[in-house]
């Protein structure tokens, strides 16, 4: 059964190591939902997140071929209910839909969307939230003439309390055995 | 200290990893690496190879041969292109190799220079690692890294793309060996609770099988693999890559696996109880329908890549470990025990596949030259102790068959890419990294046209590789599945071949042409005798099938005897 599934990978901040991990993904033909990548807590370190629909077989195999890479440090996989996951979204719409007031602000208002930026020309909104939340607030600003939109992919942290330094530190153990 | 070039580095460095035989081509963007090897002709043999795949195949039957890195150097461009068959070939069988690459003047890189390619690109899924260095201060850590890469954990090929500029730069020389990385962990720990699962399922089966693959000869577990088995009292089967690493003439020795394997192994893997595992992967020419393979069977799998653990079939135990660790560790404890009756069931479907196929392969009744009966005479003649290298096809398929590998690291082929074109590049590396023994390339006709051309290696460096063509003039094993499965459409698999002793000769290499029965053992015994290169072609029957076959989406149960 397919489902979502939340790819953690952390590895070295060497050139190539997006088309590294990719690859892996367009020989088995699986296309990648969505994909983040950048510093993780530990520096020198990236952390990718990424998002694909298969089933959890397939993630697993998947994963065991991501941790194969050389610079890749370690692989997690988990379901949506195991991650806690957010995305960004930015939204442009003419300034002037906000200054005649009413019902265009009361959209802002109700979504929780943060001004970033006022222009004469253009207002940038900001939105934080579940995908389906980020789309509900497209929804409602395109009547508004939404000038350009852009969001984030997902970023996801997993529930699970052990860290990545405490893995880092158990395989390094076992190497020195 | 004095200051040398990036090129000069790169010499030193293979020299401070022990290397002292290479393969390869020059071109304009690895010229400055081969102005610096023309100083080290005496710690270095560079053999100028015809193409630049038979160089990388070349080093790859060094590297099977001799258990250690083989190294190879191609220019930019086309020259590095011509690599990737090679890489592909050595990534799927697990061999070590380091390549070196020009790469165009590191201003240049992006602009589409002359002999420009993006070979870290091009070569990413079929290296287990590859890197490009711009700076010749790089280059020492960047060789290191690859040696270090290529041999340890589950070996693989490794390419290093070397900037023109980073090879004319100027560096202090200081190597060190690389011994780890931080994000690479190639030796697992042996599991204790899972060898102690292991043996208690091993130690109650009725019926355990074992099979194995080339992971024992590339951890050198041949002696404990032995030992093992003698006191599990287990039967052992081997993949074709598995082949040499266990004595074909034990008693406890069952067969060869796989889709034109034999039939006693192939069937008794869906009637064993337990299935032990060692250093193969559960390939697709192994397994026939997955679905309905050792489905009855408690799996037991070990193997050192971890991706390979339950990635084919669902396993009881998973040991992740190198071969021969885990066996070291799991023979303390399995009990001593025989499995007779077991044993006797192989020997009895053993007699089935020996009437049906064996006896009349080996002793033919056709007036013909049968593969089978020259690979036969070829085995027995050189008591199973040469080096034999196959290429792709029939012929490969029948050598595995018919040669009693009893030596080890004497087995090399194409197993998992089947590259029609390795055995003659790759015979040669063998020889050279075994000048003492006996090196035979058997290759059809069709492989042998694919890499020709490197007759000229053989002939300029004077090589002692017995080359041994089973000429059929078709591409067979093409024009068996065509007879089998197409409805006898034989749709471009025959194929015109030249006049291979004209040309053998046209590269002063002795050769012979045979095509009766009767010439056949006089004819090994000249090529087996001939103190130099020599070329024999035997012309077999045309349209001979191999047998027993395991037909795609069949099981190994439903294997052909005819």
């Amino acid at each position: 059964m397919e489902n979502a599934y939340n790819i953690s990978v952390f590895t070295e901040n060497s050139v190539g190591m997006l088309n590294r991990i990719t690859i892996i993904f367009t020989r088995r033909n699986i296309n990648i939902e969505s994909i983040t990548a950048s510093e993780s807590e530990l520096e020198g370190i990236h952390r990718y997140t990424i998002v694909i629909n298969e089933s959890k077989e397939t993630v697993r195999k998947v994963v065991s071929q991501i941790e194969k890479v050389i610079d890749v440090v370690k692989a997690f996989y988990h379901s949506d209910e195991e991650v806690v996951y957010q995305e960004i979204a930015l939204y442009k719409i003419p300034t002037n839909v906000l200054a005649s007031g009413g019902e265009a602000e009361r959209i802002v208002r109700s979504h929780h969307a943060r001004i970033l930026t006022i222009e004469p020309e253009f207002t940038i909104l900001e939105k934080t939230g579940y995908p389906d939340e980020i789309k509900e607030l497209f929804l409602e600003l395109k009547p508004f003439g939404l000038l350009e939109f852009v969001r984030s992919g997902r970023v996801a942290i997993s529930k699970p309390m052990k860290t990545l330094e405490k893995h880092i530190e158990d395989m390094n153990n076992e190497k020195i055995i | 200290m004095s200051q040398i070039t990036g090129s000069e580095a790169v010499i030193k460095s293979l020299i401070s990893e022990g290397v002292h035989t290479i393969f390869g081509y020059p071109g304009g963007a690895i010229m400055p690496i081969y102005d610096a090897l023309y100083d080290y002709k005496e710690q270095i043999n560079h053999i100028l190879v015809r193409h630049e795949q038979g160089g990388i195949h070349a080093a790859q039957g060094f590297a099977r041969t001799s258990e250690t890195c083989g190294v190879c150097l191609a220019t930019s461009g086309p020259g590095a292109t011509n690599l990737i068959t090679g890489l592909a070939d050595a990534m799927i069988d697990s061999t070590p190799l380091v390549c070196i690459t020009g790469q165009v003047a590191s201003h240049l890189l992006g602009t589409d220079a002359f002999q420009e390619t993006d070979v870290i690109g091009i070569s990413m899924p079929v290296t287990k690692w590859n890197v490009q260095v711009k700076r010749a201060e790089d280059i020492p850590v960047a060789l290191a890294k690859a040696f270090y890469i290529a041999r340890s954990g589950r070996p693989g090929p490794v390419l290093v793309d070397i900037t023109k500029d980073a090879q004319f730069g100027m560096m202090d020389f200081d190597y060190k060996l690389c011994t780890d990385i931080r994000s690479y962990f190639p030796n697992p720990v042996v599991d204790k609770e899972a060898i102690d699962n292991a043996a208690n399922l091993l130690n109650q089966a009725k019926k355990p099988y074992i099979l194995v693959g080339q992971g024992i000869t590339l951890s050198n577990a041949e002696q404990v693999l032995l030992d093992f088995v003698e006191k599990s009292g287990i039967p052992v089967a081997s993949t074709l890559l598995g082949l040499g690493a266990f004595p074909p003439d034990h008693p406890l020795y069952v067969g060869y696996l796989g889709m034109h394997g034999n039939y006693a192994p192939n069937v008794k893997t869906n009637e064993c109880d337990v299935l032990l595992a060692i250093g193969m992967r559960f390939d697709d020419r192994v397994t026939g329908d997955v679905s309905r393979y050792a489905k009855q069977a408690k799996i037991i799998h070990i193997d050192i890549d971890f991706a390979e653990l339950n990635k084919i079939v669902t396993n009881e135990v998973s040991v992740h470990a190198d071969a021969k660790e885990a066996l070291d560790s799991l023979i303390t404890k399995v009990e001593k025990r025989s499995h007779d009756a077991w044993l006797q069931e192989f020997r009895d479907a053993e007699k089935l596949e020996m009437d049906a196929v064996i006896i009349d392969a080996i002793h033919p009744k056709h007036d013909r030259l049968q593969m089978a009966e020259v690979v036969n005479m070829l085995s027995e003649k050189t008591n199973g102790q040469a080096i034999i290298v196959s290429d792709v096809g029939q012929h490969q398929m029948v050598t595995s068959r018919y040669y009693q590998y009893k030596a080890q690291n004497t087995n090399i082929t194409s197993g998992g890419l089947g590259t029609m074109g390795f055995a003659l590049p790759a015979a040669i590396g063998a020889k050279l990294g075994n000048p003492s023994k006996t090196v035979v390339a058997i290759i059809g006709d069709g492989g042998f046209q694919m890499t020709i051309q490197e007759l000229g290696t053989i002939l300029q460096f004077k090589i002692d590789v017995k080359i041994l063509i089973l000429n059929n003039n078709f591409l067979g094993m093409v024009r068996q599945w065509q007879e089998m499965f197409f409805e006898k459409r034989y749709s471009f698999t025959d194929i015109v071949n030249p006049n291979f002793t004209q040309i053998a000769k046209g590269y002063s290499i002795d050769s012979k042409r045979i095509d009766q029965r009767i010439e056949l053992s006089d004819a090994l015994d000249e090529m087996l005798d001939s103190k130099s290169a020599f070329l024999l072609e035997a012309v077999v029957e045309q349209e001979e099938n191999v047998f027993p076959m395991v037909a795609t989406g069949a099981s190994v149960s439903e294997i052909r005897l005819k």
